[in-house]
């Protein structure tokens, strides 16, 4: 790899609260290096329409919940050479996957959500993408290459695992994760 | 009565232990220590999680460490790439087998199943999960018992009948349908036999026994059994 190109990572957000992506800004002063050696091409941070080509690593935060989101995490995994798992939603479906103990589920949550709370005129929405049957962890979709844990993992986390992708050295969450 | 000893040998080690003793208490001795979750000090072996499997030569099969009595000239392994394969299968099982969310968890950082995956790495369920959703039992005063975060290990039932004596709680079914009940499966309040103790609570090494209104961290004892199998020496 030639040391003055960067390399080009993105962040996704799936279906979780956008605390992994805190999580990530809270690296703090360390993004200031993080940003002389990467180039984030897809991120909620960064105002990026489409997924694009040729992307070296991915961390994608959130359980998958929505066709939408099956697609993208699809088409993610097709334009990515190393993807993460960042965070307990991405890891183990979490807090998304509550849900799918429900009958049902996706049926019951919109149920909840719209109809329940409502007193005039109750509809669930049409336009927007179905629920998928259960939330679930990205793995059981497509092949994840690493994994972050925790709710949210914790900015040193996310940074050992990229500086140690960035190095081109195989990181392993031995003795530095925290399970849920 | 001369008790007879033994010698074997745990990781290249020689032990010498009382016939009766068990592999994890004569590996205990000398200091090395086998993952359990089922075991606790002053119950009776259960051998269920088979987290504590160990290697004996001579034969492929695997061995509970806790519920395996020590034989003389056995050569014992306690840690080998394909032990710390099995036991990582076996955290994932569990894990995967009910609801298990460590964020809304009432024990996530003092849960035993927690720890010990974390010590052997395990960063994600590698097996699809089996999405459950059983009731939970918060009709007593105070105790509450939440199927979906229970592992089987059985030690709140073997605490209730051996050492507080009652019997209230007692498993139903096979296989995954397993569940913990109380008396004659009714709900908790109704289970006339319960001293409500709290023992089952003290000894749950995940989050599936607590106290409502209590940090968990101030609930959790699990020496408790041991401590009482001790105290009550004194009386006979």
């Amino acid at each position: 790899m030639n040391p003055n190109q960067k390399i080009r990572v993105a962040t996704v957000w799936l279906s979780g609260c956008s605390g992994c992506h805190m999580s990530f800004l809270d690296q703090d002063e360390r993004l200031i290096d993080l940003a002389k050696k990467i180039s984030l091409v897809y991120s909620p941070f960064a105002d990026i329409k489409e997924f694009p080509k040729d992307v070296t690593i991915t961390l994608i935060e959130g359980a998958v919940a929505n066709e939408e989101q099956k697609e993208l995490l699809k088409t993610v995994r097709s334009r990515t050479t190393v993807l993460v798992s960042l965070g307990d939603c991405a890891v183990t479906g979490n807090v998304a996957a509550l849900r799918n103990g429900l009958p049902h589920s996706d049926q019951a949550v919109l149920e909840r959500a719209y109809k329940d709370p409502a007193n005039l005129q109750s509809q669930i929405p049409a336009q927007v993408p179905k629920l998928l049957t259960h939330a679930r962890p990205l793995h059981e979709i497509v092949k994840v290459d690493h994994y972050i844990p925790g709710c949210p993992p914790s900015a040193d986390l996310i940074n050992y695992m990229l500086t140690e992708l960035l190095a081109g050295r195989t990181p392993t969450m031995e003795g530095h994760s925290k399970y849920g | 009565m001369n008790q007879h000893t033994m010698k074997l040998k745990i990781d290249g080690i020689e032990v010498e232990c009382v016939e009766g003793s068990t592999i994890l208490t004569a590996a205990k001795a000398i200091g090395i220590n086998i993952p359990t979750l089922c075991y606790l000090d002053g119950l009776t072996p259960y051998g269920g999680c088979r987290l504590c499997l160990v290697e004996v030569s001579g034969t492929s099969k695997l061995f509970p460490a806790c519920a395996t009595p020590v034989a003389s000239g056995m050569e014992v392994t306690t840690q080998s790439p394909k032990l710390y394969e099995y036991r990582k299968m076996v955290l994932q099982t569990l894990l995967a087998e009910r609801t298990h969310i460590c964020a809304v968890c009432i024990a996530n950082d003092h849960c035993e199943l927690q720890a010990i995956a974390n010590q052997h790495g395990v960063d994600h369920v590698f097996y699809e999960r089996n999405w459950s959703s059983n009731k939970i039992d918060s009709t007593h005063n105070f105790l509450v018992i939440d199927p979906n975060r229970c592992i089987l290990c059985t030690r709140c039932v073997r605490v209730c009948d051996e050492l507080e004596g009652v019997h209230t709680l007692d498993l139903k079914f096979r296989g995954k349908n397993t569940d913990v009940i109380m008396d004659q499966d009714e709900p908790w309040v109704k289970a006339c036999s319960c001293t409500s103790c709290r023992k089952c609570a003290k000894v749950c090494p995940v989050g599936a026994i607590y106290i409502e209104g209590e940090n968990i961290e101030y609930t959790k004892d699990p020496d408790v059994a041991a401590f009482i199998v001790e105290r009550r020496k004194r009386l006979k």
